[in-house]
């Protein structure tokens, strides 16, 4: 039985207010709130970047099941705001970790799912007894143009999760979803990402989340009131509700899991952090159903099991207790936390 | 000039068509008005399309020649036009294709509107260029600016509130929720036009109509041709086109589309009805704001009074002069090129009898087409 041995999340403490950033534009900020379904996104440190992000949360999985560090023999990092353009993140975490010299390693880029494919190489690794454990991470510090729609939502975090035998949750099936579509890109040396507005609906999130959702319980012989949760890539909270609705699932079945209202849209932690709030409160024998979405485009799905295991692991603090941990700050930080002004 | 006769008519879904290119669109439009008119490629003998800026949309042009190409006609040699008059291209294909009928010069010939527009982020960018570059945009006055002054004053000099022009939208919406191949298939409250976003006050959101893709084709024949294929022509009576000042600050009064004016007023004069006989119209509802002037324009109403109209429901389905029951280009969507040969579809569709639920009982119907802010319009009258 091989799926996820332990999980560890992390989220920056700083927030900025919809209703902050619409001041500055000039924008109507009820509307877009209620467009977007999001209040506050988080925003990192001034020193704060994906390679820190994701030695926080590797650190809580570690210290959460226990295991040597040196038995890690896998290490992807995922994410679309890797420090270097060349040069890993993931080296730069295997080493704060400690897992020595003998590991597989990559950084990995798929928009907002390359977390989702470190999982699965995982999960293909050890289930080829090539390595014992693998350290999947999802990790981000979104750019976003000032003005830009997607200044409402581009926020930072991280979520890592170590693959192996003994799960708290087996990886029942996973299924991807995959064609050539740009909805969404950030070529090299530009400092923001470009988009193709309501392009990067329909045509995109939807068209890859629902192919996944699809493709995994026709080709594995599910059906959606077989899943106690569900946890969709939420890039703004209208999208994972829709997809919800389309694929017939009870919208109840997605609130735990929906972090983007406070936070934002957390990019490659961005489902992953719905998974692992889904994991604070999930019994054993509930089954939970997990599709990311990655611009250009594609969606991973995994039908995931929770086992007994479960129950003696250590869940605290949970993700929605990081959520609440929060302080404000206004425009101005903001710009000087994310580097726009030195 | 001979009498000249619609028989036959097509139009694709208007909306975000991310999966259909320009050629897909006008092949669409063009092979369902063959079909509804029971005729083949090779009985046409000239095509006329309005598009307003391929060129800046897609990067194309000479695209008469590539309809003409993609649609199997490049065989047959026909001449194949394009016309341009920014969102009136439509009616200026429709116009171009009645003289070339009404002359003698052609017996059966091909209009049709396309625009593809979704592939650009700016669209209203380009769609503003129908506006005074030099002397509009330049200084920021764009079509939803322009559109907005023209609000503002109406409303200062007669009394039109915004909730008048949110009616337009709510109406609009209602309408199009019967049409197949309308973008917005939906009613909309009046609050939600009051609470949508301001774009240019006193304009909103839902003021505004979406910019979105679509094509549209009509087959137009003589009277002689017409009787010999189908039991149901639908007659045009009158094609007039009238030009204005293109910038809003050179016109007489801002608060009168005198293209509009000119061409209705021709156009009823040639037809030989009056604006008491239109029973059905589709008027360009680009803002709401442009629907209400038209009323007045076209002289449903007196100047000034065309809130009155939609306060009283007289333009809507069951009212005294329906108007824009396809939903218009607030709520069926605005293809540029093609909304004015949609108009057409819609109203020839009405007088034939086959426009199911929101079928209306007229024997006489108008379009109003207009480009930019009005310095082009064109009215047409029909009649079956």
């Amino acid at each position: 039985m091989i799926g996820i041995v332990s999980y560890g999340t992390y989220i920056p403490r700083y927030r900025i207010s919809v209703d902050e950033i619409a001041r500055i534009w000039g924008e109507h900020a009820e509307t877009i709130k209620s467009g977007l379904g999001i209040l506050e996104k988080s925003v990192p440190d001034l020193d704060e970047d994906t390679a820190t992000i994701s030695v926080e949360a590797a650190r809580e999985a570690i210290n959460r099941c226990k295991i040597n560090p040196k038995d890690i023999g896998a290490v992807f990092v995922g994410s679309e705001s890797h420090p270097y353009a060349v040069k890993p993140t993931a080296t730069i975490v295997g080493e704060a970790l400690g897992i020595g010299n003998e590991y597989f390693c990559a950084d990995l880029e798929f928009a907002c799912k390359a977390g989702t494919a470190a999982i699965q190489i995982c999960y293909a690794m050890v289930k080829a007894d090539m390595i014992k454990y693998g350290l999947a991470i999802g990790a981000d510090t979104a750019q976003a143009k000032p003005a830009d729609a997607l200044e409402y939502s581009a926020s930072a975090g991280g979520v890592a999760l170590i693959i192996g035998k003994s799960p708290i949750a087996e990886i029942e099936a996973t299924y991807s979803f995959t064609s050539d579509t740009p909805d969404f890109w950030r070529r090299d040396l530009q400092r923001y990402p470009s988009h193709g507005g309501r392009f990067t609906g329909l045509p995109a999130y939807f068209r890859h989340t629902i192919s996944a959702a699809r493709g995994l319980m026709e080709k594995y012989g599910y059906k959606p009131g077989d899943f106690d949760f569900a946890v969709f890539h939420q890039p703004n909270a209208k999208f994972p509700i829709r997809a919800a609705r389309m694929l017939g699932i009870d919208t109840k079945k997605i609130e735990q899991g929906l972090v983007v209202r406070l936070i934002g849209n957390t990019y490659s932690a961005s489902s992953l952090m719905g998974l692992a709030a889904v994991l604070d409160v999930a019994k054993p024998d509930q089954r939970i159903l997990l599709v990311s979405f990655g611009s250009g485009a594609g969606s991973d799905a995994f039908s995931l099991r929770v086992t007994d295991r479960i129950e003696e692991f250590p869940r605290n603090p949970s993700v929605w207790d990081k959520i609440s941990s929060k302080e404000y700050i206004d425009y101005g930080l903001y710009l000087k936390h994310r580097g726009m002004i030195e | 000039m001979r009498r000249v006769a619609v028989v036959g008519v097509g139009c694709t879904r208007f909306g975000e068509l991310w999966d259909k290119s320009f050629r897909d669109l006008f092949i669409e439009a063009g092979i369902e008005a063959l079909e509804d008119a029971d005729l083949e490629g090779k009985e046409i003998e000239a095509l006329y399309v309005g598009n307003m800026s391929a060129g800046r949309f897609i990067g194309q042009e000479h695209i008469a020649a590539l309809i003409a190409d993609y649609s199997g006609l490049a065989e047959f040699n026909i001449p194949a036009t394009r016309v341009e008059a920014a969102d009136a291209s439509g009616g200026l294909a429709l116009r171009h294709a009645y003289i070339a009928v009404a002359s003698g010069l052609h017996n059966v010939v091909i209009a049709g509107g396309v625009e593809k527009v979704s592939d650009v982020g700016d669209a209203m960018g380009i769609l503003s260029c129908a506006a005074d570059q030099e002397w509009e945009n330049f200084i920021g006055a764009n079509l939803p600016a322009l559109f907005a002054l023209i609000a503002r004053l109406h409303m200062k000099e007669f009394g039109t509130t915004e909730e008048d022009l949110a009616l337009v939208a709510v109406k609009n919406h209602k309408n199009a929720v019967n049409n197949p191949k309308a973008q917005y298939r939906r009613e909309i409250s009046l609050e939600d036009v009051l609470n949508s976003p301001y774009i240019a006050e006193p304009l909103k959101l839902l003021d505004s109509s979406p910019i979105c893709d679509g094509a549209s084709a009509v087959i137009l024949a003589s009277e002689e041709v017409a009787k010999k294929i189908t039991d149901t022509p639908v007659y045009i009576d009158a094609c007039c086109q009238a030009s204005d000042y293109i910038a809003l600050h050179s016109r007489r009064d801002v608060l009168t589309m005198t293209s509009v004016v000119k061409a209705s007023r021709e156009a009823y004069k040639i037809s030989g009805y009056s604006p008491k006989d239109i029973q059905i119209a589709e008027v360009h509802d680009v803002f709401t704001i442009a629907e209400i002037i038209a009323y007045e324009d076209l002289g449903f109403a007196k100047k000034g009074e065309g809130a009155k109209l939609i306060r009283e429901g007289e333009t809507e389905i069951g009212g005294k002069i329906p108007v824009n029951t396809s939903g218009g280009l607030k709520a069926c969507g605005h293809a540029v090129g093609a909304t004015g040969i949609r108009q057409v579809v819609e109203v020839v569709t009405q007088l034939r009898g086959e426009a199911g639920k929101r079928q209306v009982d007229a024997e006489v119907g108008l379009t109003l087409n207009i480009g930019g802010t009005g310095a082009t319009a064109i009215v047409t009258i029909f009649s079956r």
